[in-house]
């Protein structure tokens, strides 16, 4: 099987936010670690899904890639290059080629800019296009995302969620990227609307070869989009495998219960499940437990599970888990 | 059987700047002792605003309760005075929210806030109200409630939150706990803990519920009736089996096929429902749902369609005969 080329390559990610404490003088007394060291590859033309729950570092994780944040540590390649040494004006060319597309469609756009003023942006500040030039690449793209280019006048207030959704993907679109990071695209759209724009999303991915980061807690919807899905707990990645093996044979035991955990609307399947029922609340970020930092919840934990972190391996081909029960 | 609770053509609207908003549109049904019941569609259909109505918490003006009757052992809620509804509320029926941070008040201890109704309620003194909500808090599962009777709910995460809310609701035995969208900010692990602590609950006390929620899965799992709602209008009402097995309604159906299911292996292509759900303020005379509807007809945008029976027990508010 010929592995596809690696666009993005991510080893041993790390983006810690400090703690401090004092108003006069502020001590340094800890760190927030969002991020504590990921390392996986996302391949040309794929959708790797990034799942997890709150805190588990999938957001800050497609940022730090993008270079939002700059890592506390570890490096990211992208197209060969990488992006932890660049600055300045390299690293903002480099920006035509990575897009990301936000979680909240009411945030993400400036109310006081038009459609046409937020899409035309990107052209403008990377000096791509002017004038009428920049007019018409915005009306391509405007109708790309399925709006109507008469649209170019208005406000965003004066659009619904799902709209404004399709305007942040054709501000994403705009300098023709190759990789996209979709951060909760779809989280706070409507049921029947979060169908459009998925289906809009993979459109999109065929007709220009796109590759994406779809960063969700949608289970449903991450299985229905991706090729291949990474786990994230407490700032490690537990699991990453492709699709089918992860939702078939889920190795790891928060994906166990994560997947036992999810409603599916069929009741009589519901009727004969069995779940999982985790105890207990996800612990710190800033005060991770020591040794798997699953072991405060996790319904198989052993001694060394409380002492020594497991490595992240290869169990099966292609399969990568961070477990002393798989190994 | 009389049926607990039946509410029958209820009608609630808001008188805004903007216009009158139509936000419930004559909807009945009812729920009979220790049923389960889903209200199920999304935003802006109008099942929070209709439980709201049912709870007499829709705030006059700009909102006002226009028609229909709500009958809790055959006494109707709508007509109760102030001090009369204040007897039912948190106490013969109850009530949980979707966001536990706002319906929970911060400047109070959680133990205050659960003792509080049994005070009320219960004439319970200060020292028995404690106890008593010391073990509604055990009974939620908060780990060391004792001493957590002292805290404030910022101390508290979503979850535990929720429990709080929980031990509240349940605090004075209620005959129906209405739950609206109780998980729906919480992380799935969560709400699988939520869900399981309320089935638990109402199989012990016997409770009915009412549980509204967009997510479809939830329902599935959760409840024996269910209740679709799109606009102000219920447009189908079945068994749960029959909702999810055998929809009839256009909407139902293409709401169902819009989603991905986590079980299964891949489709092409979700099935999405274009166009968008119809301003309330301007609602039109026929079905809310006729611009976004595969089968519709011309009779379907002059005429609203009543609820009436396809199956035993299976009834839609449609003109089309979607088996045809």
């Amino acid at each position: 099987m010929q592995r596809d080329q690696v666009l993005v390559e991510v080893k041993n990610l790390k983006k810690y936010f400090p703690v401090t404490r004092g108003i006069i003088f502020q001590r340094h007394v800890g760190d927030i670690k969002a991020v504590d060291g990921i390392s996986f590859d996302i391949r040309q033309g794929e959708t790797l899904g990034l799942v997890g729950e709150s805190g588990c570092g999938k957001s800050t994780t497609g940022r730090t890639i993008l270079q939002l944040y700059r890592p506390t540590g570890g490096k990211v390649y992208f197209e060969g290059e990488d992006l932890t040494a660049l600055k300045g004006n390299v690293l903002r060319r480099m920006r035509q080629r990575m897009q990301m597309i936000f979680q909240d469609p009411y945030a993400s756009l400036n109310p006081r800019m038009t459609v046409g003023s937020i899409v035309g942006e990107p052209l403008e500040v990377h000096g791509v296009a002017r004038g009428v030039e920049k007019r018409e690449r915005v009306q391509e793209l405007l109708q790309l995302v399925g709006l109507n280019p008469y649209f170019v006048n208005r406000y965003p207030h004066e659009f619904s969620g799902g709209q404004r959704q399709r305007i942040g993907v054709a501000r994403a679109l705009a300098l023709n990227p190759s990789f996209i990071v979709c951060d909760e695209p779809i989280s706070s759209l409507d049921v029947s609307i979060q169908a459009q724009v998925v289906n809009l999303l993979e459109d999109l991915q065929e007709q220009f070869g796109l590759t994406y980061l779809f960063i969700a807690h949608d289970l449903s919807m991450v299985r229905h989009i991706s090729d291949r899905v990474a786990v994230m707990y407490l700032g490690k990645i537990v699991e990453l495998t492709d699709r089918d093996s992860l939702y078939e044979n889920p190795l790891h035991p928060y994906t166990q219960a994560l997947l036992s955990a999810v409603p599916i609307p069929d009741p009589v399947v519901e009727e004969t499940r069995q779940r999982i029922i985790l105890e207990g609340d996800v612990p710190s970020p800033a005060n991770p437990p020591r040794g798997c930092n699953f072991n405060t919840r996790c319904p198989v934990a052993m001694d060394i599970c409380h002492q020594e972190e497991p490595e992240f391996k290869e169990v099966e081909d292609g399969h990568w888990v961070a477990c002393y029960r798989v190994q | 059987m009389t049926p607990l609770l039946e509410v029958s053509d209820l009608k609630t609207r808001f008188f805004t700047q903007d216009g009158v908003v139509y936000a419930v549109n004559g909807i009945s049904y009812t729920l009979n002792e220790g049923e389960t019941l889903g209200m199920v569609g999304e935003s802006g259909c109008g099942k929070s605003v209709s439980v709201l109505s049912v709870m007499r918490l829709i705030p006059e003006p700009p909102g006002r309760i226009v028609g229909g009757e709500v009958l809790f052992e055959g006494q109707d809620l709508l007509k109760m005075s102030p001090n009369e509804i204040r007897r039912v509320r948190g106490n013969r029926i109850a009530m949980i929210f979707q966001d536990p941070m706002t319906s929970l008040n911060p400047v109070l201890t959680i133990g205050r806030q659960v003792s509080e109704a049994l005070e009320l309620h219960m004439g319970m003194d200060k020292a028995q109200a404690r106890r008593r909500t010391i073990e509604l808090l055990e009974t939620v599962g908060i780990p060391q409630a004792a001493d957590r009777f002292g805290d404030y709910p910022h101390q508290f995460s979503g979850g535990m939150r929720q429990r709080v809310m929980i031990a509240m609701a349940l605090s004075c035995n209620p005959q129906i706990l209405i739950a609206d969208e109780p998980t729906t900010a919480l992380d799935v692990t969560i709400q699988a803990q939520i869900i399981d602590l309320v089935k638990r609950l109402r199989d012990e006390i016997g409770m009915a519920v009412i549980w509204i929620t967009h997510d479809l899965g939830i329902i599935a799992g959760l409840a024996e009736k269910v209740i679709v709602m799109y606009a102000g209008y219920i447009v189908e009402r079945a068994g749960v089996k029959d909702v999810y097995g055998d929809p009839r309604h256009p909407y139902t159906m293409a709401l169902l096929g819009s989603l991905p299911r986590l079980d299964e292996v891949r489709r092409e292509r979700l099935t999405s429902i274009e166009g968008l759900p119809p301003d309330l303020i301007e609602l039109p005379p026929g079905c809310p749902f006729y611009p976004r509807c595969g089968y519709r007809l011309n009779r379907c945008r002059e005429e609203m369609p009543p609820l009436e029976p396809v199956e035993l027990d299976h009834e839609i508010a449609c003109w089309v005969d979607v088996k045809q």
